[in-house]
């Protein structure tokens, strides 16, 4: 709904004191230029004024419940509808009020004059209410656009932070399961792992960005576990330019890459796999993490940049609206994806 | 003697159903399997009475191993989190075990298979369970099938047409035609409707793979495919046509 304008205190007193001036300068000419009496002069001005400020007040208010979108012959003939009933009012009232010499005949010479005056003014007024009221409609619009486009923003962000976990999840719990008779230690091992790796997940938030140092840390956590499930089948190589290791990147980025690399890895062949990671910067002093993994040309589909990594690049193209920072080629049966981290200086 | 065999790639759980399955004296594990095609291989040699199977394998899931089969047997299926295969297993009568699971649980699911399998129906619960995933997209980019004895996994992007050939469809790709021992409603339920379309009782074909379509007499046209195959189209089809092309 919006809002009359009148409300506004400072709207209220400005249409207050322009009434006024006008009220006063309708008086002069009455006075001086017209010869008529003060008394005469001063109630001309105040009814025929009024009744004009209450008619400009009224169109105003209409306006708040119905407003002719485009069709400018609705606002027209509401205008001169309006100008009518006030002159008529106006000019019935005065001629049953004032009584001198002449005025008669004044009012009835003036009447065309008292029309345009009248149509001017609530047109006028007309034209500004519905300015403030389409401005103010726009501004509602926005913010309700911006808000909504916020919280889609970060619906999608959470979802897709959120996304391959269960799978993860649940079968580290059937490993432990498994593990807990035969080997109760290494149970206890990977529920401590498990946890520490569910803690840091559930610490991350999207707006504060880790170290790449923190990122490794937690990455590590995640393939233990891995290697754990996979028993012999998995082996992993981390190399850290000591350089990056307080270089900053948005949480779980890196792990849904290296998940992804043992999806292709580990789900694609049944022989050992090998996943290399280097975190490296480069010439643009950007953070930059090579994963390579094995993959099976024969059984493996390459559609696009498969699902994990597609959740990512709209993950980048979100915080950075960019896609350009997340890579992949092939070299043979070697998979690889590159992830390149802008670093702002703040 | 009720014979078994275990299909999942992670050794330790396969060691937990081996575990439960010790208080089952008359069960006997025949053979463990790391993925689905040392499964397709063991479930033709061995033709086990139950087989526990795994979903996300290696190489090929569990159920595109299972459309490899003849006659697939009975099966208790073990998944850690998959919305789409636990909807096809609650809409069949096929048991399954959501990892991690208990003695208890899987007890039932022994007691279950034992009261189907007296009553013959565990097989065919796995039959509609494969029909049922089969239309599910995450299994719809890709077709497996058997070519001599090996296993070949044909890219939906790579099929030229599907042509019905008595009991098989023929899958026409760039290397040649495969056969898959399927109903051609089986493919058009499966494959992607936006890129395969039914032109004709006996052909699907690949959208992406016509050149143009020609007039071959009152009641029928011909789509020319870009490996200059000429695919009959009839009435029915021509109008399926025209819509997908927007014409």
């Amino acid at each position: 709904m919006a809002t009359y304008p009148l409300k506004n205190k400072a709207f209220l007193c400005a249409f207050i004191i322009l009434w006024i001036i006008w009220g006063v300068i309708h008086t002069v000419v009455l006075y001086y230029s017209f010869g008529f009496d003060i008394y005469t002069a001063v109630t001309d001005s105040l009814v025929s004024n009024i009744f004009l400020a209450c008619s400009c007040a009224l169109i105003s208010y209409i306006f708040i419940f119905y407003r002719p979108e485009g069709n400018y012959l609705f606002t027209i003939i509401e205008i001169l509808a309006i100008t009518i009933l006030w002159l008529i009012i106006s000019n019935v009232s005065l001629s049953n009020i004032v009584h001198s010499a002449g005025y008669a005949v004044f009012l009835k010479k003036s009447l065309l004059i008292r029309f345009l005056i009248g149509c001017l003014i609530i047109g006028w007024v007309a034209v500004l209410s519905l300015f403030w009221y389409s401005s103010e409609e726009q501004e509602e619009h926005m913010r309700l656009h911006e808000s909504t486009e916020k919280l889609a923003r970060e619906a999608e962000l959470f979802k897709l932070r959120q996304q391959l976990q269960p799978h993860f999840l649940f079968n580290s719990l059937n490993s432990i399961s498994a593990l807990i008779v035969v080997q109760p230690e290494e149970a206890r091992t990977m529920i401590q792992q498990l946890s520490d790796f569910l803690r840091g997940t559930l610490k991350k938030e999207e707006n504060q960005w880790v170290t790449a140092d923190e990122e490794i840390q937690h990455l590590k956590l995640y393939l233990d576990i891995e290697k754990v499930r996979f028993s012999h089948r998995l082996e992993t190589l981390i190399e850290m330019d000591e350089a990056t290791r307080n270089f900053k990147l948005p949480p779980m980025l890196l792990q849904p890459i290296v998940e992804n690399a043992i999806k292709f890895g580990l789900y694609d062949t049944t022989e050992q796999v090998a996943i290399s990671i280097q975190v490296l910067k480069n010439a643009n002093n950007e953070l930059t993490i090579h994963v390579k993994n094995p993959f099976d040309k024969q059984t493996n589909v390459p559609q696009g940049t498969g699902f994990g990594l597609s959740s990512i690049s709209r993950r980048l193209y979100l915080l950075f609206a960019r896609n350009d920072l997340l890579e992949t080629s092939t070299n043979g049966n070697i998979f690889n994806t590159t992830l390149r981290i802008p670093q702002t200086n703040d | 003697m009720i014979k078994t065999i275990l299909i999942d790639d992670e050794p330790l759980a396969r060691a937990i159903v081996k575990e439960y399955l010790k208080a089952y004296p008359e069960v006997e594990i025949i053979q463990e399997c790391a993925d689905g095609f040392e499964g397709v291989k063991a479930i033709s040699t061995h033709k086990p009475d139950l087989v526990f199977l795994d979903i996300q394998m290696p190489k090929i899931t569990g159920f595109e191993m299972l459309e490899l089969l003849d006659c697939p047997p009975s099966i208790i299926f073990t998944t850690a989190f998959d919305e789409y295969a636990i909807k096809a297993f609650e809409a069949n009568a096929v048991d399954y075990l959501l990892k991690p699971f208990s003695k208890e649980r899987f007890d039932k699911a022994m007691q279950k298979w034992v009261a189907n399998r007296n009553i013959g129906e565990a097989s065919t619960a796995t039959k509609q369970v494969i029909e049922h995933i089969a239309a599910t997209p995450a299994q719809s980019n890709r077709v497996v099938v058997k070519v001599e004895g090996k296993i070949k996994i044909i890219p939906t992007l790579d099929i030229h047409y599907l042509e019905a050939a008595d009991d098989y469809v023929k899958i026409q790709t760039s290397e040649g035609g495969f056969l898959k021992n399927k109903t051609m409603s089986f493919f058009e339920k499966t494959l992607d409707e936006q890129q395969f379309i039914r032109v004709h009782r006996s052909y699907l074909i690949n959208m992406n793979q016509i050149v143009r379509i020609d007039i071959y007499d009152k009641e029928s046209h011909l789509a020319v495919l870009k490996s200059g195959i000429q695919v009959p189209v009839s009435k029915s089809g021509y109008a399926k046509l025209k819509e997908a092309l927007n014409i």
